[in-house]
């Protein structure tokens, strides 16, 4: 996953997204190839979509947009998953999270000014019996306490 | 010596492949010969990382390993917790589903067929359709996926329509908080599921499948893309299963984060490549499903429930179970409990028996409050229903659902109130908004709860009202459960909606 400032061209996104074509339902997929290759969505991704899929730009959009996972913008170098499900709720996960936002002085959704880490919330990452559980890029961790949850964050630069 | 080192992201969560690095280090370092395997998960969550070693006489285990505990356990000084089979919780259930999780690597194709796999998928390639799907209705499997709908029925209506072609789904998108079982079976022994959707597509005439696994499960999407390629070289998937007239071939599709794509009709809708929204039913995904084809969409732990019906005949399966719940319930052990993790055993067990005896209470020491099962959806459940039995009949009874059979336990610290609140805020977050109920009534309902926090007297009327509305008149099951962990928490705790009045008064 690269993050370039410059916007990737139409033939780029094409590029990403056109080996895809051939799936049954093949749009989801191509967000996703988009997303890992560019770190978003890029707003231009939209119109390239919509032609190779023979969809309006409004259904391709709105797919978009339904969806949590796909972001407009890139995310901080690294995206850092707090679950705030009711298990990791069970065993302090709400006020650990709190805290950790706190510390960073961020809120949810937002990015460390330093660009380092963007912290999500996530329902359930299936780590419900070793609660609290975060997921720092693909990477899980569980039985969090505000040490672990630190060394994890100074580990990703934040 | 072999050691195993569970692969499993639970485990891995908490430090497994550190210990797996540091015990090829250190045993390299001591010039002694041991083989690790990196197996799934026995499911015994508090005891991960929970490392076996057979020194000739079996597997014994011991855990939590930590990394620096790792020169003791190679030099034999480290306390065991004596065979892992032995452990009271592992050894009090009935593993079926679960049967090679925990005990063979994951992706040795091998050694799943030597503890049993394919044994079903064979005996299918002689049967007939007809007997296939008598053979799953025989077992009386429902759908582990919650809804509980007989899996021998959806799979007849699926058999009987005539299409050009026909799928298998099997729904991944494990959203519930509290549940795992789903991504246990998937990184713990992926081939179970691969072979259970054969199955399901030779009974029904379906040619493809798809697994559609939710995004937050990174492990699981390597572990089962694997298996899938590993699957095909070997000629269980592809255009002669196993040598056999019959074609399957399957593909893992990612989810992109929303909760509501694990409602079969916006599942299908999600991976046609559409918005997640729920279709109104009629007409059933059985019928038109995905792409407008008939469908069989089930739960991860119905399909691989599937190879042991048939290893083991149906009679076998049904003999498991209570009442109209036939067969094991997978339950997956969850929040503020001192051993939680994956039980498997036949329906019947009281409540009060998992949560007391089995998990041994919570992991506080603190005295239970509420156990949520079923998952967000689920009622909160308080000590005087602990009697009620695990089934689906009997959770209904009790205004809620057995779900997925997750459970959640909360100790006396917990805010009912402000869990209620969750429910609702969750439910506005993660609306597809088809319909008002649920996409304007999870709104009012946060601020209905705020209302009562507030102290306003009328709110709790307001807010049963709503919980009604939304109970009756939603299309799906997250405008329409919702009210049940909103309910549950307002009637079995009346304190925590009471206090904030009576101080203000």
């Amino acid at each position: 996953m690269h993050h370039d400032a410059q916007a990737p061209t139409e033939n780029e996104i094409r590029a990403v997204a056109a080996p895809l074509a051939s799936l049954e339902g093949p749009l989801l997929p191509m967000l996703h190839a988009v997303q890992h290759e560019y770190g978003c969505v890029p707003e231009a991704a939209v119109p390239v979509l919509a032609d190779l899929l023979n969809l309006s730009r409004a259904e391709v959009h709105g797919v978009v947009s339904f969806y949590h996972d796909f972001r407009k913008a890139p995310a901080g170098k690294h995206i850092l998953r707090l679950c705030r499900a009711e298990a990791c709720q069970s065993m302090g996960g709400q006020a650990l999270a709190e805290a950790t936002l706190a510390r960073l002085g961020i809120g949810w959704h937002d990015t460390t000014a330093n660009g380092a880490v963007t912290v999500e919330p996530v329902y359930c990452l299936g780590l419900c019996a070793c609660a609290p559980a975060a997921m720092l890029d693909d990477r899980v961790v569980a039985r969090l306490d505000a040490a672990r949850l630190d060394r994890l964050l100074a580990e990703a630069g934040a | 010596m072999r050691i195993w080192v569970p692969m499993d992201s639970a485990a891995k969560a908490v430090g497994a492949d550190e210990v797996a690095e540091t015990i090829a280090r250190e045993a390299a370092s001591r010039g002694i010969d041991v083989r690790i395997i990196r197996n799934g998960s026995r499911g015994m969550i508090w005891l991960e990382p929970l490392v076996e070693i057979d020194r000739g006489d079996g597997r014994v285990g011991y855990g939590p390993v930590a990394p620096e505990d790792v020169a003791a356990l190679l030099d034999g000084k480290l306390e065991s917790l004596g065979p892992v089979e032995a452990i009271p919780f592992f050894a009090r259930q009935t593993r079926l589903t679960f049967a090679r999780c925990g005990l063979t690597d994951p992706l040795d194709y091998d050694d799943y067929q030597a503890h049993g796999g394919l044994a079903g998928l064979r005996r299918v390639i002689a049967m007939s359709q007809e007997e296939i799907v008598q053979e799953v209705t025989a077992s009386g499997l429902r759908g582990r996926g919650g809804a509980g709908f007989p899996t021998g029925i959806k799979w007849k209506t699926v058999m009987q329509a005539e299409a050009m072609q026909k799928y298998i789904v099997c729904n991944a998108d494990e959203g519930d908080s509290g549940t795992f079982a789903d991504r246990m079976i998937m990184e713990g022994d992926p081939f179970t599921l691969i072979e259970g959707m054969a199955i399901a597509g030779i009974g029904v005439g379906a040619t493809r499948g798809y697994v559609y696994l939710r995004s937050e499960y990174p492990d699981a999407i390597r572990a089962m893309n694997a298996a899938v390629g590993i699957a095909r070289r070997r000629g269980l998937l592809g255009p002669s299963v196993l040598g056999s007239d019959h074609a399957f071939e399957m593909e893992i599709r990612v989810g992109a984060g929303a909760y509501v794509c694990g409602e079969e009709t916006s599942l299908l809708n999600s991976l046609e490549g559409k918005r997640g929204v729920v279709r109104a039913k009629p007409p059933l995904p059985a019928l038109e499903g995905f792409l407008g084809k008939p469908t069989v969409v089930n739960n991860v732990i119905t399909l691989a429930t599937i190879p042991v019906i048939f290893e083991k005949g149906a009679d076998h399966y049904a003999g498991f179970g209570h009442n109209r719940s036939r067969g094991t319930a997978t339950l997956q052990i969850a929040g503020n409990v001192k051993r939680g993790g994956l039980f498997e055993a036949g329906f019947g067990l009281t409540l009060g028996e998992v949560v007391n005896d089995v998990a041994g209470g919570t992991a506080s020491g603190r005295p239970v409050k509420a156990v949520q099962v079923g998952g967000p959806l689920g009622a909160y459940l308080h000590e005087g229903q602990f009697d009620t039995r695990m089934g689906y009949e009997e959770f209904d009874a009790e205004g809620g659902l057995i779900g997925h059979a997750g459970l959640v336990v909360f100790d006396d610290s917990a805010d009912m109130l402000r869990m209620a609140r969750f429910a609702m805020e969750f439910c506005a977050i993660e609306s597809c908004g088809k319909c008002t109920p649920c996409r304007i009534g999870a709104v009012r309902g946060v601020e209905t709860i705020d209302r009562i926090a507030a102290g306003d007297p009328a709110a709790a009327e307001l807010l049963t009202d709503l919980c009604e509305t939304m109970k009756d008149g939603s299309l799906c099951a997250l405008g329409g459960f919702t009210p049940f962990p909103v309910m549950s928490a307002l009637r079995h705790f009346p304190d925590d909606f009471a206090t904030r009045k009576e101080a203000a008064e």
